[in-house]
């Protein structure tokens, strides 16, 4: 699910000006990702400053009690002016939340940025904590905990893990297009959650599964990327499916996924195998985006359509774009996120 | 056929170029006052906004520390990570000017020189050295400063923006804040401000830029101004397009037997008008720029020194106001000629030729206007005992000048009849007569008289009884001879070793700012001492207010706190956890907002953080100068960390005589106004008098002495209109002091009366009258014997 990258890579600095073009430029005195890295816990939970960008991404597919369906959204967004830590107010680390919780008729938003070096934001790999105001996920990547609250809503959840980190890509080196840029990419799709939304019309207790990215980089996009669609898909198996799609300014796209049986064993598809082509198109207020698509991976037998719980879960940020949850059917049926930008 | 008609009615402007020029200067003259007034009023307006939008006064909610002193920022994070989403604000002064340090990221939108949109701009302001926003003058006085300074003209004068972290540095005060924003959307379920940050209190907003409240009076002042001007200006208008259409109707009527239709006629002559008010309004907003431009500093200077409003002294083209400039010329114009239109379009056919004088007022629209004056100025009457608030203040000073406006030319008809009863030889029975039959014609003129005489009166002793009031006030209030400021604590501490046996009293000045019934507040510490007895003039209070307030009870405040606030002596204020009832109101003549006063002891253990840092120092006035040169001997202490008594008393002096320029080159250029008024309509009336003067030149009074007898007769209209003026300037002085001020900045002041002033503008309003009849009646006395010859021969 990194193509959340690409999003913020440059945040909030030249995203904000040159839109999704911008996503290609060269990082000057960054580290780049380069194959065969060895990650080693828990600090890489921790931030790299040395890395232009870096995300700690959580999705949650949710029921309560009486059946009804809710999503979640927390994400922490690391962007660096300069390749360092720094310390205060001169600390060249920003830091950007987003927090969202999806029902079937209400798509509730929040953002918050912050600077790094005074403490206001930030991300300790031991103990693991990432804040950012009063917003937390916290704990030892086996029990987490997150809250997050905006002017409609709050959260506040607990998580445990019941399978093991995967590893996306080459070992964890996840290529983006064809020229070869790359971000290290691994995930915790193996969550089960148990908390309390608070909504306007009141508490709501709920339970379901969540799935954790975590990314980072310094130049994720190739400069014709302009956007990406991005699926986490969790089968009634019990095997999950990530995939994505870059889309370039030609009108052709660069895909690939990673397969995770039930018992946490992957398999990686380059570019081409995975496909997805968008069937309904969807007004939102901020543009019309495909909510409803066909999803195939024939070495997989995978052929199902996807649809939107809430066509409406367009997030009117600083940045803006579509996440939101989905239901599966077809050849396999189940539940996950779908994340779409560079559409405006 | 159009354009030879055309041709045929501009040939008018060609054989009387006075004429045009008359009409064209009028109108630019009308142009150029209003939008003078506007420009300035604008640029003011512009520069309050933009202070208000960097800055976010007046938008937003704040917390600031209960103490006065700084919020530690590790207090700022504490809030933040509770939920609450404030944005720290940090100020200081570098080289005189204001330096705010803003945080980019968590600023309500809007605020600051660089906001999230500006991708590579927010790089550049979050790293680095830093960047420093300014005016250029603002730059130029933080030339050397550790930091890129860049020109942005939207910044408040005097302020310079940056980053927190930058300004944190600069100012030398690492892990401070001063005040906190507060967003107006804030997450659920945050905790109360008082689990989280003790020390805080939250400021309300006030809504709107406070000083742009406090100014408002004074753009009204000069808004009135504007409006006054116009008015004037349009009469001339009025009385040279009248003038031109009693010349042109022998053409007309020409042009029409010819077989002209009236419609096109009219269109034609609409469109002409058009043109010219069109040539006119182009000059008047040009004339207006230079205006504006001229009284733009000393309107800054006074606004700075009276308001604290930091407005640019330079002036910028804003599109918005040509184009309404130029709608003022073309709107007044119609407004002008509406009146030659209708006559016009109702002339028969032939009576078109018949030279007339112009319309006697009949005696049915005297009536009518004696109706309205009278319910106008009873309106006012009305209005003078209960008005209060601007609104009201304005509307009790419009209906008063419109109704005494309209009853000009009944009460100058009556003094006139009044005169011609008394006179017995027959000579002068016709001048009275004649006056009387001459005064419709001229009523216009003489009502914009009125208007520029009162005004001058008003305005006059509103500004000399203010600062009359003023210099008392500055002699009780600064009553210490010197005053000195320190750094730091170390300073003053090395100062008061110094200063001690020295000087005759020490005296510390120390104030924070408070909330009093949600007003903002200025609250003091004063020390038992008579300086403060012997000198504060009360205009309310108990028994012993001065003892009250030393025994830790009581509280005094400044008359705006009182009438905004309702507080009475006897009243309660509440100050944190303390109670004090209000034993003394006393007079604070341009203070902007409330002030309060309560004992030292009270006070240390109320903001014990508020440091002293500033000294009123009693001794000798002539030892003054020795002493500030022996500190800086001895305790290295600089000059300009002094100020001595007799400099801020001239400053504050000077403030006034720069309001004086403003408010004396207004009333200069209103009267100018006038005077060409009277010019223009007597100009207007001489061509037309001829038949009228034709037979008494037949029965023998020389040309000499018609023309002496009209110079005597605009004088005498004149000198009746400005004794009228006298009564009508002092209600308008008045209503400004006990009205508009109290409404507008919270105190009343006492009015003083200056007959010398009076007397000195009476005859400036003579001399207007004089210069303006002297050519007219010039031109009179040159009549040729045969034009005179001709109203008899019927060959006119």
């Amino acid at each position: 699910m990194n193509a959340k990258v690409l999003l913020f890579l440059l945040l909030p600095t030249s995203l904000f000006a040159q839109g999704f073009a911008g996503l290609g430029l060269t990082a000057d005195g960054f580290s780049t990702p380069a194959p065969n890295y060895d990650f080693t816990f828990p600090e890489d939970h921790g931030p790299h400053p040395d890395y232009r960008i870096e995300w700690w991404y959580l999705t949650a597919n949710m029921t309560s009690t009486d059946g009804t369906e809710y999503g979640l959204q927390w994400t922490l967004f690391r962007t660096a002016l300069a390749p360092e830590a720094g310390e205060g107010w001169s600390a060249p680390q920003l830091w950007l939340g987003h927090a969202a919780v999806t029902t079937t008729d209400d798509h509730f938003t929040s953002e918050r940025f912050a600077r790094g070096g005074i403490g206001q934001a930030g991300v300790t790999a031991d103990p693991f904590e990432a804040w950012i105001d009063d917003w937390t996920l916290s704990g030892d990547w086996s029990d987490l905990r997150m809250t997050a609250s905006g002017a409609e809503f709050a959260y506040d959840i607990t998580m445990t893990a019941e399978g093991p980190l995967i590893f996306h890509g080459q070992d964890g080196y996840s290529v983006k297009s064809a020229e070869g840029q790359a971000s290290y990419y691994y995930s915790q799709p193996f969550l089960s959650l148990d908390g309390t939304l608070t909504l306007p019309e009141g508490d709501v207790a709920v339970a379901g599964q969540a799935w954790i990215d975590r990314e980072w980089s310094s130049q994720p996009l190739s400069d014709n990327q302009t956007g990406w669609d991005w699926f986490s898909l969790s089968f009634d198996t019990g095997d999950k499916l990530m995939g994505f799609r870059l889309r370039q300014t030609e009108g052709s796209y660069y895909t690939s996924a990673t397969w995770i049986s039930a018992d946490g064993t992957t398999e990686s598809f380059a570019d081409g195998a995975f496909d997805a082509q968008p069937l309904n198109k969807y007004q939102s207020p901020g543009a019309q985006v495909p909510t409803q698509w066909r999803v195939t991976l024939p070495e997989r037998d995978v052929d199902i359509t996807v649809e939107a719980i809430n066509p409406n879960a367009w997030m009117p940020l600083s940045v803006p774009y579509w996440e939101g949850p989905i239901r599966i059917e077809g050849s396999h049926q189940g539940r996950g996120y779908l994340e779409m930008t560079g559409y405006e | 056929m159009t354009r030879t008609v055309f041709t045929a009615l501009l040939s008018h402007w060609r054989r009387n170029p006075l004429q045009l020029f008359t009409l064209l200067a009028g109108l630019a003259l009308a142009t150029a006052l209003w939008s003078g007034v506007q420009a300035i009023n604008a640029e003011a307006r512009a520069s309050y906004g933009a202070a208000a939008a960097t800055l976010g006064e007046g938008q937003f909610n704040q917390l600031v520390s209960d103490t006065g002193g700084p919020i530690p920022q590790s207090t700022y994070i504490a809030l933040r990570r509770a939920g609450w989403q404030v944005s720290p604000v940090l100020e200081g002064r570098i080289n005189g000017q204001r330096l705010v340090g803003l945080d980019p990221l968590t600023a309500p939108g809007g605020l600051g020189p660089v906001t999230l949109g500006e991708g590579a701009e927010l790089d550049a302001f979050l790293g680095g050295a830093g960047q420093v926003f300014g005016t250029p003058a603002t730059l130029e006085a933080l030339s050397g400063i550790e930091a890129e300074l860049i020109l942005s003209p939207d910044v408040a004068p005097a302020t310079a923006l940056t980053d927190i972290g930058v300004a944190q540095r600069l100012l030398q005060r690492e892990g401070e804040v001063d005040r906190l924003i507060v967003a107006q959307i804030q997450p659920v379920g945050r905790p109360a401000l008082d689990d989280i940050a003790p020390g805080l209190s939250r400021q309300v907003a006030q809504g709107g830029s406070d000083i742009g409240r406090l100014t408002d009076s004074f753009h009204l002042n000069l808004t009135a101004f504007g409006l006054l001007s116009f008015a004037v200006g349009i009469f001339i208008v009025n009385g040279a397009i009248g003038l031109a259409f009693e010349q042109r109707r022998p053409v007309i009527r020409t042009l029409r037997a010819l077989g002209v239709p009236l419609r096109r006629l009219m269109v034609l002559i609409a469109a002409e008008l058009l043109v010219l008010s069109l040539v006119a309004g182009t000059i008047g907003v040009a004339l207006g720029y230079v205006i504006a431009a001229l009284l733009l500093p000393d309107v800054a200077a006074t606004l700075r020194g009276l308001y604290g409003a930091d407005v640019a002294g330079t002036l910028q083209l804003r599109a918005s106001w040509w184009v309404t400039g130029m709608c003022v010329a073309v709107g007044g114009t119609l407004l002008a000629a509406s009146g030659a239109f209708l006559a016009l379009a109702r002339m028969p056919l032939l009576a078109a030729g018949q030279a007339r004088a112009m319309a006697v007022a009949a005696g049915q629209t005297a009536r009518v206007q004696a109706g309205v004056a009278c319910a106008l100025l009873l309106l006012s009457l009305i209005l003078g005992f209960t008005a209060d608030g601007l609104v009201g203040g304005f509307v009790f000073l419009g209906a008063m000048l419109v109704g005494a406006s309209l009853a000009l030319p009944l009460i100058l008809d009556h003094v006139l009849r009044f005169g011609q009863r008394l006179s017995k030889r027959a000579t002068s029975q016709w001048f009275w007569a004649d006056t009387r039959q001459q005064l419709p014609g001229l009523s216009l003129a003489l009502m914009a008289l009125l208007l520029a005489m009162a005004a001058n009166v008003g305005v006059s002793t509103m500004v000399s009884s203010f600062r009359l009031t003023f210099v008392a006030f500055l002699d009780q209030r600064l009553s210490a001879e010197l005053y000195v400021s320190t750094e730091d604590a170390a300073q003053t501490a090395t100062f008061l070793n110094y200063a001690e046996g020295k000087v005759n009293a020490i005296l510390p000045i120390r104030s924070v700012e408070i909330a009093v019934r949600d007003l903002p507040t200025e609250l003091f510490a004063g020390r038992d001492h008579s300086t403060y007895r012997d000198n504060w003039v009360m205009l309310d209070a108990s028994a012993a207010p001065w003892d009250d307030v030393h025994s830790g009870e009581s509280i005094m405040i400044n008359e705006q706190l009182s009438r905004r606030a309702d507080l009475n002596i006897g009243d309660v204020v509440q100050v944190q956890a303390r109670a004090y009832s209000v034993s003394g109101i006393y007079g604070d003549y341009g203070n902007p907002i409330g002030q309060a006063l309560i004992a030292e002891g009270e006070f240390d253990a109320l903001f014990p953080n508020v440091d002293t840092t500033r000294f009123g120092l009693r001794l000798p006035q002539n030892e003054v100068s020795d002493f500030v040169a022996a500190m800086e001997r001895d305790i290295n202490l600089p000059a300009s960390a002094t100020i001595n008594q007799a400099n801020i008393k001239a400053f504050s002096l000077s403030i006034f005589d720069r309001t004086f320029t403003v408010t004396g080159a207004l009333n200069v250029l209103t009267l100018a106004v006038a005077g060409f008024a009277i010019l223009m309509s007597l100009l207007t009336l001489a061509t037309m008098r001829v038949p009228q003067l034709a037979p008494v030149w037949a029965v023998g009074m020389t040309r000499q002495r018609i023309g002496r007898l009209e110079l005597a007769r605009a004088v005498l209209l004149a000198a009746l209109t400005s004794l009228l003026a006298l009564p009508l300037g002092l209600m308008l002085a008045w209503a400004l002091l006990a009205i508009v001020n109290v409404a507008a900045f919270g105190w009343k002041l006492p009015m003083f009366l200056f007959a010398f002033e009076y007397l000195k503008l009476f005859g400036f309003g003579l001399l207007a009258a004089l210069l303006a009849a002297l050519w007219p009646s010039y031109r009179l006395a040159r009549t040729p014997p045969s034009d005179l010859l001709k109203v008899f021969a019927n060959e006119r």
